[in-house]
């Protein structure tokens, strides 16, 4: 039987009244500027160097987001390191914050169905993020302007777009995995660690531990270990391994889209190779074609961890 | 159904695995009337309550409010019915008015009929001053007057009250009970649950005590009063006078007098004996102290009924030690 009414009735009430609470919150505030200070750092040191070392490049503008100089790492490493901190920031409270100030019961005793709730504070969250995240990408490019001199061209544009798209659903992957703890742990404090815990592993230890459980699924051919190459089989079990990590397709997605000479992300062969142009650029669509399917991932996962704390929200008992 | 019943339950049943929370409990809720659903905390009254709104999945049983069945049709039902939780939360950065106002956004009540309804809301519950600040700053009292404003603005039919009165204190409990008392002048019927026999006794028109999951004793508190306590009046006296106990047996009606202390007396009669008591006092020349009849309690009741079944008892008991 299929139930009364629509499960988005109230969906915009609870997204406007979330969008203003994390707007007008210190919290908010405070990872802005820490955004905004680091992304100002990286950029700074992204043009000395550029100042300093290029003589012609036909992506100049591009290199304003990849480029690092000693100690800074790159504005895009940064964003990767700060973006998944933002989203926990926000999300890992929402749910768990309504049961201990007591408000979800009265809220949900509102005509209203919990997915508005659940799909209004996921939607509330990303807004915020994406707002924050244009405001940034805005004031890159405006301070390139003004610092290199050289107008950016439109396949530049383009890509950048394409990247600041890409950042926000990496975003996503963080907040419905934030949400997901919210709703899973009573305790915010629990929920922060939690998810904190899951990102440093995800993000840090599992590229590492990656390889070396692919050496135990496909051990390395003794043959190629003579000749100092590394095993196909091996190489390519590490990669599956490591895409599991949204960290790793969204840097993956990252480098196509904003170095155009990639041209593939996974190993190589010679044969692949033959007729083609090294260090030649591949068009727009090209590269897009090669970030697809991470981009694809990254939506998938997001999506995937939403319907899991979907699911679980719908089951729990409401009272304090 | 009749259009006088608007809750009806039948056989109402919530299990978690093994443990059964409530044990098909029937009861029914007439229109403009209060009825309490009292026991002690864990004996299943929230655990209902969450049930009529299909804010927890029913394990057995039929339940109707207004006509519609909660878990099919928790829209219609949420909309017709207002819900004051246990110590009942609001958003405390937000002001009073604020918190009305989101909450009547959800509900979808369009502005002008939204702010008409909010200023009428907080007029009632004499909130008017407190409109504009936040709800951090609120006395828990005044938290539940803003919760029961929130079911005036909704124009709630019905008005479901999860312990309402607890830690409240006395001046708190009259001026909530007097609000509850309203909702029942304007028709509205209220439904609430509480651990705290005395303080709800005065306002309910009929309860279901609570022990167990189960429904123990239901109807209203003199009904009960006479079936469980017996038709008897019991009447304390407090007088001197030599001979005075004698006197007082032979008052037609009197079926005994015991001594409950030095000049303190207690009367069993079938009928309101003080006036013959009193005339029996003044005629012996004695000094009248004290005199007064027992009004049925629910203390008393409950207590009498559970003698029988100390186990049961026991479990109340202890509920309420909680409770405090």
């Amino acid at each position: 039987m299929q139930r009364e009414g629509s499960a988005f009735s109230g969906l915009g009430v609870v997204v406007l009244k979330e969008l203003s609470d994390h707007l007008t919150s210190v919290r908010m505030r405070v990872l802005e500027w820490l955004i905004v200070l680091v992304a100002l750092a990286a950029l700074y040191g992204a043009i000395q160097q550029i100042k300093e070392t290029t003589a012609e490049d036909p992506f100049l503008f591009l290199r304003l987001f990849t480029t690092s100089r000693e100690p800074l790492p790159s504005f895009v490493s940064f964003i990767s390191f700060l973006v998944p901190l933002m989203a926990i920031g926000l999300g890992f409270d929402a749910v768990n914050a309504e049961y201990n100030r007591r408000t979800l019961s009265r809220i949900l005793s509102q005509p209203i169905y919990r997915d508005a709730l659940l799909f209004g504070k996921f939607l509330a969250g990303l807004i915020t993020l994406a707002i924050s995240l244009i405001t940034l990408w805005l004031l890159v490019i405006g301070l390139g302007l003004l610092l290199i001199g050289i107008p950016p061209g439109s396949e530049e544009i383009a890509r950048s777009f394409l990247f600041l798209l890409v950042t926000i659903i990496y975003a996503g992957v963080w907040l419905a995995l934030a949400l997901l703890f919210s709703i899973v742990f009573r305790s915010a404090a629990t929920a922060a660690l939690v998810t904190l815990g899951i990102w440093l592993f995800i993000t840090f230890i599992w590229p590492v531990l990656a390889g070396a459980v692919a050496q135990i699924i496909a051990p390395p051919d003794p043959r190629y270990l003579a000749l100092g190459l590394p095993t196909p089989a091996t190489a390519q079990m590490e990669q599956i391994l490591a895409r599991l990590s949204p960290s790793t397709l969204f840097a993956e997605t990252v480098v196509a889209l904003l170095d155009p000479t990639t041209r593939s992300l996974g190993p190589i062969y010679l044969s692949q190779l033959q007729g083609a142009v090294l260090g030649a650029p591949l068009p727009l669509t090209e590269s897009m074609l090669i970030a697809w399917p991470q981009t694809v991932g990254m939506i998938a996962s997001s999506i995937l961890l939403f319907v899991i704390g979907y699911v679980t929200f719908q089951r729990q008992e409401v009272r304090a | 159904m009749s259009t006088d019943i608007v809750i009806e339950a039948e056989g109402l049943t919530k299990s978690y695995g093994q443990a059964v929370a409530v044990d098909h409990i029937s009861f029914t809720v007439g229109r403009g009337e209060i009825f309490g659903l009292l026991g002690p905390n864990g004996a299943g009254k929230t655990t209902t309550i969450l049930m009529l709104l299909g804010l927890t999945e029913i394990s057995g049983g039929e339940v109707r409010v207004l006509g519609f069945n909660p878990a099919r049709e928790p829209l219609s039902v949420k909309r017709r019915v207002g819900y004051l939780p246990d110590s009942v939360g609001f958003y405390d950065q937000l002001t009073a008015a604020d918190n009305l106002r989101y909450t009547a956004r959800l509900i979808g009540f369009k502005k002008d009929e939204r702010e008409k309804r909010i200023t009428d809301a907080l007029e009632r519950v004499g909130l008017t001053e407190a409109a504009d600040k936040r709800v951090g700053t609120f006395s828990r009292g005044m938290r539940q007057r803003l919760g029961l404003a929130e079911i005036l603005m909704k124009g709630a039919q019905i008005a479901i009250l999860d312990e309402p009165t607890t830690g409240l204190d006395p001046h708190a409990t009259a001026e909530l009970l007097a609000i509850i008392r309203g909702f029942k002048a304007e028709g509205v019927s209220v439904l609430l649950s509480s651990h705290l026999l005395e303080r709800v006794q005065s306002v309910c028109d009929r309860v279901a005590l609570f022990s167990g999951g189960r429904i123990a004793l239901m109807g209203s508190v003199s009904e009960l009063g006479r079936e469980i306590l017996g038709g008897g009046y019991v009447v304390d006296i407090e007088a001197d006078g030599a001979g005075l106990p004698e006197r007082l047996a032979l008052i037609p009606g009197v079926s005994g007098v015991e001594r409950t202390g030095i000049g303190k007396m207690r009367l069993h009669a079938d009928r309101d004996v003080r006036p013959e008591a009193a005339a029996e006092v003044v005629a012996m020349q004695g000094r009248l102290k004290y005199l007064g009849v027992q009004e049925p309690s629910l203390d008393a009741i409950y207590t009498r009924y559970f003698e029988s079944r100390p186990d049961a008892e026991m479990s109340m008991r202890e509920g309420e030690r909680d409770a405090a």
